[in-house]
Formats: C-alpha cells, structure tokens, sequence
C-alpha cells in the first residue's frame, strides 16, 4: 500500500506513470557500466607513489605503520608489540596467510582463531586492499574473516601486502567486483585510522567504541 | 518529538542569554568551519566534485522509482527485506513489529537523524522495547533526556561539566572532568550492551541500487558494534539516499567527511549486503531496510524537489550565522539551521514552522558551501511566499509587505517617498551620521546605532550616470 503510493507521488511529481521499458533499460545500463565519476589527481601516480601517499595518509589518520620486509616477521612484530602492551593473547582471522605463519615463534603469545568477544584485547586480519587517497583500508567479511574481529577487541592489527596497494577508491572496487564475480560479501569495511569521536566539547579523543589502535603491517610482497 | 517551532522567537531569546550555550557554541564556530575549509583546499577538484555531486543527484531525482526499485530487487536478491512506510507511524510501527518476530527486550541504535525524526525510541519505549542510543553523543542526550542539536554532533549544545555531571549520576563512579575518562566510561558501559542487544537498528547514508546495500560512516566504530552483533539489524532510512553504484556512492563519500567534519575521510565506512551468508561466522541473521517516506515524495517535481539532494553534511548549519547564534533547539524540532528551515515545514506543516524560513538573514553562506548546490535561500523565500499566500504571516508583517507594496506599484510616489525618507533619516542622524533610536526599531538600534543615508537615492544616481 504505502510502496505505491510513495511510488505514485514520485511519478506525479515527474508528470509521468510508471517508467516506460526504456527508461528502465537506461538506467539499468547506466548502472551496469560502473563508470568513474572525476577522480583527483592526488591518486593518480605510479604504484610506488601510491605506496608512499598510502603510508603518509594512514599516519596522518592515527594509524601504527609497520614495514616488513616478509610476510614470516608478523609473529614476531605482534608478539613484540603486545608484550609492550602488557597483552597475552591475539585473535586472528583464519585466512591462509595468517594460518601458514609460524607462531610457535612468538611462544609467549597464545594464538586463537574465533570471532571476536567482548573483553579481546587484541586482534589480527588480512586486508583486501588499502586506498592511497586517504590511507584506507578495504576489508571484507567470509568465511575466514569475521567482521567482529574488526571492532571489537582494543588493538587491530592489520596485514596489507604493498601489492594490494591501488590509488583511489574506484580501483579498489573495480579489484573487489572482481574478485567476488560482482556478488558483494555481506560486509565490506572501509577502515582510516583508529576509532575516535570529539562530542564532548568538540575536542577529539582517540577510541571510542571501536578499536584504540590501529595497526599496520605493510608487507614488502 | 513535540514541534518546538512555533515558539522560535520565544526560544531564541533565551538561548541568546544562556551562557552556557553561547561558550559550547563558540567551540562549533571555531571547529567545523575551519577543518572544511582546510580539507577542501587540500583537494583541488573540490567544486568540480560539487558540480558533478550535483548533476548526479538530480539524474537519480529524475528516476528515483527506477533506482528505489531496483535497490529493493537487490536487497531482496540478497536475502533481506524492503519495508515501505508513507508516514512516521507506519515505520514505527513495522520496526516494532520485527522487533516483536524476534521477542526484542533491547535495541542498540547507532545515530541516526531519520529515526529522530519518526520519534522511534519513544514508541519503542512505550511498547515495552529498550532503545540504547550507542553514538557518544547520543548517548549523552539520552541519559539526559535531551534531543540533539546538531545532525552529526549532536551534544554540540553541551559542555564538559555537563557531560561529567551526567556520568557521575547515572554510571556511580568518581566524578571526571577528562574527557578521555569520560568517554572510556561511555565504552565500558555499553560494551556488555552491544553485546547482549537483540536487534541493531543504524541509518544509512547512502543505499547503492547496483548492490542493494546499505552504507554508514562513522568515527566511533559504535554503528558497526550495532549492526554486527545482534541477530537482527534493521536500517531506518530514507527514499532520497539511493545512488546507482559503488562509485556514485564513492563521489559521495569525497564529499561528505570534507564537507561535514572537515576530515580526509571517516574513519569507518561500512557496507551492509543482505544478513550473515552460509559460511561468515558472524554478522546478522535478518537484514531489514526500513525506508521513510515522511513528505518527501511530495517534494518530487515541486519547487521544493532541490532540497531532495541534501547529504545531510551539515555545512549549511556550521556556517549559518543564525544557527551559530541560537543552536539548534531553537529550531524546535528535528533538523536545524538553514536545512532544517526549508524541511521542517515539508515535515510538520508551514503552520507550525512558518518561522524558521523567515530566521535567516539571506546572508548566502549556506549555499556558498553546499556540496550539493542546494539554493537554500531560494527555497526559504518559497516557503516565506507560501505562509504569505496562506494568510499565515503576522498582522504586522502582512499590514508592511501590502504598504510596501502599495507604494512599489506606483514608482512616482515610491521616489517621492524615497527622498523625504532619505532626508528625514540624515535629519534625525544628526552631524555624526548615527541614528541613536528609532521608534519601533529598539531590536536594532538598542544594540547598534542605524547609519544615515549616504547620499543621494538609488534612482537619482542611476539617473545623472545615464546623463553623462
């Protein structure tokens, strides 16, 4: 009832009935041409000028930014930084990546693979693609990578393979369309730094509701 | 909520007097204005993104049953749900309505202007369902009993010892003035609360026809928290927030953190597609949009149809001189400032908000900073003729408009008039040039003294340039 009379006042409104097959048939096109609106040049630079504006953007939005030189030092960077940290314990996503590391290397970490609960510390994923434009990283969910792990515990580590890095937005979902066959994961996460907020007196604090810290480790793939 | 709009001179007044209110305005005076026009000189195709924003709008606009159809296929295509409801009304009562299908005691909320504007946690409360509002400053309001001010900071209204104050009632711990203490207090409280909800209900900034999904961004990570986690996330939005894919919504996106807190980018930018698949391990199990009608349907083909493109940034109100004077609660209902001056009426009535079109000094600063071109002067000015053609403006105001206009149809006697009024007004100003007081203008001249007239009228220059 109140779909056609919402639909009703809008085609009253633009003087015309339903919308004829070719009306429909134009903007399933314009649709299905996923054609780029204006993209700024700051994005627009050879992959290593990405990776270097990936670097300074996420810094600039609060996040930890490690470099790697393989993928195999990741246990011992996260083991390291949680011991500063006084944390004992990593959840981490259950991806091939993750699971063919060797954490009996860090021997002082338990390692755990599950969704997240209230009261983790610390958590560890893999991300999809990170967005030199502004730093940001794309993540999504499957079968081994619960979103959970991506908000709830304090600390979030995530791995991004230099490769992965892609100038702006578009480019990203162009990579994500194609690697899902256009069948878009239930969740796709954009992430730019740590969790904050400033309504208190318009004065920024750093972790909210999400993660404290958030960071890096950019793998020299 | 109750309409407030009609006592908007009365609640004015009082802000313009409240200390309290003033100092916590001078912190949004000195705040978003200043990181927008920060971040959009760090982007140098800032206004091609506001034209291109602008002409995309008006094309989705021009096929809205089209795109709003074909997101609904979609959302169903990925296993969730599409309800239509006309009037604030019949989406409470369907967002209740699923609440009860999964025996719902407690709802987390991430913010969200539209179920301000349905008045949602009063009903829910009232039909036995906890709302626990989980946005920083929405949670603030709703343990004061508050509304929001503002439509991305909500709390702007309030100052830190009121936010201590609250907190040490309701949280029975020491009283803090640090809002980093504050605000770790806030995470500890609803923590156990996100995790023990039933259902999530969050907005949407934009909904993308290609995917139907939905889209929020926040900076706290609490609408995330809240659509994860329950097994039943509900979006409470409204029909002008489609977009046809992924990269519309991404034109969108550059425009919004910049125009709206002055960031590169919020930091959570997250996409919902349908419930939980077969093989995630977490995520919900049913996936509701509930999208809200409220009048704008009626706006489509209308004067009023541009106001249809509003991204909800809030520029227009960061920058208004009215707005940045009196707050938002003087407004008197959901959207303040120059946006909520030309909805507001749409929403509730010209009668109940005939004011809020005519609080504006026409200054153009809203407009200046739109990321949509919205002519939100030219659409006050619509509203102001409607309340005269109605008969709903003031005595005074109608008696002044007919006077003035008696005179302006006879051009002779306007001039003549012109003239006398030009000299008699340097007469009373006197050798300084300054008009101390003028009967009937005490709302000026008691705080500022009235220039006189400079020369000559604006007829008689027009006619010696022509001459020579």
């Amino acid at each position: 009832m109140s779909k056609a009379e919402i639909l009703g006042n809008i085609r009253r409104g633009l003087k015309r009935g339903e919308a004829s097959e070719e009306q429909k048939q134009a903007v399933l096109n314009r649709i299905n041409q996923h054609a780029r609106n204006l993209i700024p040049q700051r994005s627009q630079l050879s992959h290593a000028g990405q990776i270097e504006l990936f670097i300074a953007m996420a810094t600039e939005a609060a996040a930890e930014l490690f470099q790697l030189n393989s993928i195999t030092e990741v246990p011992q960077i996260c083991a390291t930084w949680l011991k500063d940290h006084h944390i004992d314990t990593l959840v981490t996503a259950s991806d091939e990546a993750i699971l063919g590391l060797d954490w009996d290397s860090a021997a002082e970490l338990t390692c755990v693979q599950r969704v997240a609960q209230v009261g983790d510390s610390a958590s560890l994923t893999t991300s999809f693609a990170g967005i030199a434009e502004t730093g940001t990283l794309m993540l999504h969910s499957g079968k081994d990578s619960p979103t959970t792990l991506n908000f709830l515990p304090d600390n979030h580590f995530v791995i991004l393979n230099r490769s992965d890095i892609v100038g702006p937005y578009e480019d990203a979902w162009q990579k994500l369309r194609d690697k899902t066959q256009g069948e878009l994961p239930r969740t796709v996460n954009m992430i730019t730094g740590p969790s904050r907020s400033a309504d208190i007196e318009q004065t920024l604090q750093m972790g909210a509701h999400g993660p404290k810290d958030l960071i890096i480790l950019l793998i020299n793939d | 909520m109750e309409i407030k709009s009609p006592a908007f001179k009365e609640n004015a007044r009082i802000a313009l007097h409240d200390v309290n209110l003033q100092k916590a305005l001078g912190n949004l005076k000195a705040g978003f204005p200043v990181k927008r026009s920060t971040a959009v000189a760090r982007m140098p195709e800032f206004d091609q993104l506001r034209d291109e924003g602008t002409a995309l709008k008006n094309h989705i606009l021009e096929n809205l049953d089209i795109y709003l159809e074909q997101f609904e296929a979609n959302v169903i295509k990925n296993g969730g749900h599409v309800h239509w409801c006309r009037t604030p009304d019949d989406a409470c009562k369907k967002i209740l309505e699923i609440c009860k299908e999964v025996d719902a005691k407690t709802v987390t909320k991430g913010k969200s202007m539209v179920s301000e504007e349905i008045n949602l946690n009063d009903y829910l409360e009232k039909n036995g369902v906890e709302p626990i509002e989980t946005d920083l400053g929405e949670y603030i309001l709703q343990l004061r009993g508050d509304h929001p001010s503002h439509i991305i900071a909500p709390a702007i209204h309030l100052n830190l010892e009121d936010v201590s104050e609250i907190f040490h009632e309701k949280h029975n711990r020491p009283k803090s003035s640090d809002p980093a203490v504050l605000m770790q207090e806030a995470r500890e409280m609803l923590r156990e609360k996100f995790a023990g909800a039933d259902v999530g209900i969050t907005g949407a900034n934009f909904l993308v026809a290609e995917t139907g999904s939905t889209i929020i961004v926040t900076n706290e990570g609490n609408g995330d928290l809240t659509q994860t986690l329950p097994k039943t996330h509900i979006v409470v939005t409204s029909i002008e927030k489609v977009v046809p894919t992924l990269e519309d919504m991404t034109l969108f996106l550059r425009l919004l953190a910049r125009s709206a807190t002055g960031q590169e980018f919020t930091v959570y930018n997250t996409l919902s597609t349908g419930p939980r698949r077969a093989e995630d391990q977490d995520g919900p199990e049913n996936f509701h949009v509930v999208l809200v009608d409220n009048g704008r349907s009626e706006m489509v083909g209308t004067e009023f149809q541009d106001m249809l493109r509003c991204i909800r940034c809030s520029a227009c109100m960061n920058h208004c001189p009215v707005y940045g004077a009196v707050g938002g609660h003087s407004y008197g209902w959901v959207y303040p400032g120059p946006m909520g001056s030309v909805l507001t009426p749409q929403m509730v009535g010209i009668e109940n908000a005939g004011l809020l079109p005519n609080a504006s000094t026409f200054c153009g600063k809203c407009e200046s900073v739109c990321p949509v071109r919205i002519p939100l002067p030219k659409l006050m000015r619509h509203w102001r003729e409607d309340e005269f053609a109605k008969h709903l403006s003031p005595k005074a105001v109608r008696w002044g408009i007919g006077g003035w206009a008696f005179f302006a149809k006879r051009p002779a006697l306007y001039r003549l008039l012109a003239v006398s009024s030009n000299l008699f007004l340097r007469l009373m100003a006197g050798k300084k040039g300054r008009i101390k007081k003028i009967p009937m203008a005490g709302g000026w001249t008691d705080w500022r003294d009235m220039p006189a007239p400079s020369g000559k009228t604006f007829m008689s220059q027009y006619k010696s340039r022509k001459q020579s």
